[in-house]
């Protein structure tokens, strides 16, 4: 028992916060933030993509050197889970777990699982590849994956503005 | 000069509607220009009126520059003002934004602490026996009904429960029952760490634990982890569960425990007292060690352990253990599952109807197309090989053998929404009296 206790990892709660997250993406020099209202069409395409309303009129982003950073969240099964995404030229450069809160399905947080996401862009509204899921983690999978398309959609957004 | 004057009136007031129809803000600032433009109009119009009247003097001229700047003044005023005012309201619409924003997610905080959640299949079953018509099945029947409400008193407590009604019809004579499933308080004890205390599910096999009708193929579920380990399985008692590191974890239980009677011939799943008044004069240990490192993989393995299967009523019924692996597989659109089962029982009256050793296997690949007919609408194949023997003891062996063929498809119609079917083929030992072949067809969900 002292054993299971003296580890210091989680399996459920904050991996990493937002601050660390943007000081890891911009090499401690993270941008302003900038808003996009959720709006018309835009809001539609959210939608269509998470297949329910996204939980907030706006989303935050952050912009520089041609690289963009989100911090979204997604519903696993019932409680929110906290993505960072950073993409650069279209493409999803890492993708984290920043907060998870289920109960099951944690392993989506693995260096060996994100890593499939690494260099993904979009193809039409889905991401150009099969993502290999975990037993019994289904639903926090699609959580990710749904994050990772609506990133990159996002992206594209901010781009063609 | 007249005609020129009425040129450029012309050409602002064209300038004014076309920007004012783009864009209202910007709209407001020619709106000043236009303020400036038809003062000058005036000056030069006075100009031009006087200069066909007479030149002006010099002090006229520096008086009316006089009252051009002070008008100039006036207008750069107004102008910062308006600029102001609309900072003000776009900073506004900003923090109305953000208020609402912080409401909604409040909102969902709140509510988020009381959630609800289910699964649900109706079973369409209609087998033959070729050696006993008797047996024949055709049957339609809402198998399951299951209800989760689960509360969040705080970061690191939470409540989980999972009811379920089966067979549709519960009572006294009714084929269905109520069932308490889950009902437990889980605590984080560390970051890595938690511990469960209540009725929960025991960590053993795959279907266990998860069981929506959208995670797994074919109508009903697997005879190998229904008869032998026997799914779904729950206990009362305590657990702690541990991330040993990335994909290790493990789980440790101590619960109530199995009560068999020789009238079952010590069957396995018969034997489950569903925490219902049950006989805890013994206690069951259950071990679960699972491996999801790689993307895809999941190996685990569980040993459960019951000082004494009947729970010290019956002379001849000792210990049992129960020894269970699986693999499960899934790269790009193949999977695999496959799982082995095997309980070890003491006694010499478990002996005695060859109980002693209870075991199956089963292997079941599949392929799953994505968005084959629309977008979001998967359609999987599989196939599933099964066999299970609860009589597999000294004097029992083959003669008590189950073993199955299952074949279908599985189409989602929505991620959390399939319809299911299945064909079935049994090839059974000869002591089974019931040999079941046919189609089976369902519908089920989660949410």
């Amino acid at each position: 028992m002292v054993i299971l206790l003296a580890s210091s990892l989680h399996a459920r709660g904050v991996y990493q916060t937002d601050k660390d997250f943007l000081d890891e993406v911009f090499d401690n020099a993270p941008p302003k933030s900038k808003k996009i209202m959720l709006v018309g069409k835009l809001r539609k395409s959210v939608e269509k993509i998470l297949e329910h309303p996204y939980g907030s009129l706006r989303i935050r982003y952050w912009k520089k050197d041609g690289r963009t950073a989100w911090i979204l969240q997604e519903i696993g099964k019932v409680e929110p889970i906290t993505f960072g995404v950073e993409i650069k030229d279209n493409q999803i450069q890492d993708i984290k777990v920043l907060e998870f809160r289920e109960i099951r399905g944690w392993e989506v947080r693995y260096p060996a699982f994100r890593k499939q996401f690494e260099g993904a862009s979009l193809d039409g509204m889905k991401l150009n590849r099969e993502v290999d899921g975990i037993s019994g983690a289904t639903l926090s999978v699609w959580a990710m994956t749904s994050i990772a398309e609506l990133s990159l959609f996002l992206d594209q957004y901010v781009k063609n503005k | 000069m007249r005609m020129i004057l009425i040129y450029n009136c012309k050409q602002f007031l064209f300038r004014f509607r076309f920007r004012f129809n783009n864009n209202f803000f910007k709209g407001v600032f020619i709106a000043m220009n236009i303020k400036k433009s038809v003062l000058t109009l005036a000056v030069l119009s006075a100009l031009s009126v006087s200069a066909m009247a007479a030149d002006p003097t010099n002090a006229e001229i520096m008086q009316m520059m006089q009252e051009m700047k002070e008008q100039m003044a006036d207008l750069k005023k107004e102008n910062e003002s308006l600029k102001g005012e609309v900072e003000d309201v776009a900073g506004s619409v900003d923090a109305v934004a953000d208020a609402t924003d912080e409401a909604i997610k409040a909102q969902v905080k709140l509510s988020n602490k009381t959630t609800i959640g289910g699964y649900g299949e109706l079973h369409y079953n209609a087998h033959r026996d070729d050696d006993n018509s008797e047996n024949h099945k055709s049957q339609i029947d809402f198998h399951r009904f299951v209800l989760f409400v689960n509360h969040e008193f705080n970061d690191k407590m939470r409540f989980v429960s999972e009811l379920e009604l089966e067979h549709s019809l519960s009572g006294e004579g009714q084929p269905g029952e109520v069932e308490l499933e889950q009902a437990y308080i889980q605590y984080d004890l560390t970051q890595k760490t938690n511990v469960v205390g209540g009725l929960f599910l025991i960590p053993v096999g795959i279907m266990n634990e998860t069981h929506e009708p959208p995670t797994f193929y074919g109508v009903e579920r697997n005879d190998v982890e229904k008869n032998i380990i026997p799914t779904t399985w729950w206990e009362g008692g305590a657990m702690v569960e541990h991330e040993f590191m990335d994909g290790l974890n493990a789980k440790v239980a101590i619960t109530s425990g199995l009560k068999s009677t020789g009238s079952s011939n010590y069957a396995v799943r018969k034997a489950r007292q569903k925490v219902a008044e049950a006989d805890a004069s013994t206690l069951a240990y259950t071990g679960n060690l699972k491996y999801t490192a790689v993307p895809g993989l999941e190996l685990a393995g569980t040993i459960n352990y019951q000082d004494n299967f009947c729970q010290d009523e019956i002379d001849g019924c000792g210990a049992a253990t129960l020894y269970e692996g699986h693999v499960v597989y899934n790269r790009a659109n193949f999977g695999l599952r496959a799982l082995y089962a095997w309980w070890d029982i003491d006694g010499s009256a478990v002996k005695a109807v060859s109980a002693d050793q209870q075991y199956g296997y089963y292997v079941e690949p599949s392929y799953r197309f994505n968005n084959l007919l629309t977008m979001n609408q998967d359609i999987g194949i599989f196939g599933r090989y099964a066999v299970w023997n609860n009589q597999d003891g000294s004097g029992g062996g083959s003669e008590y053998e189950y073993s199955q063929y299952n074949a279908g498809v599985n189409w989602w119609i929505d991620k959390d929404v399939v319809v299911k079917m299945d064909w079935q083929i049994q090839d059974n030992g000869s002591a089974i009296t019931k040999t079941l072949d046919g189609l089976n067809l369902g519908i089920g969900y989660q949410f």
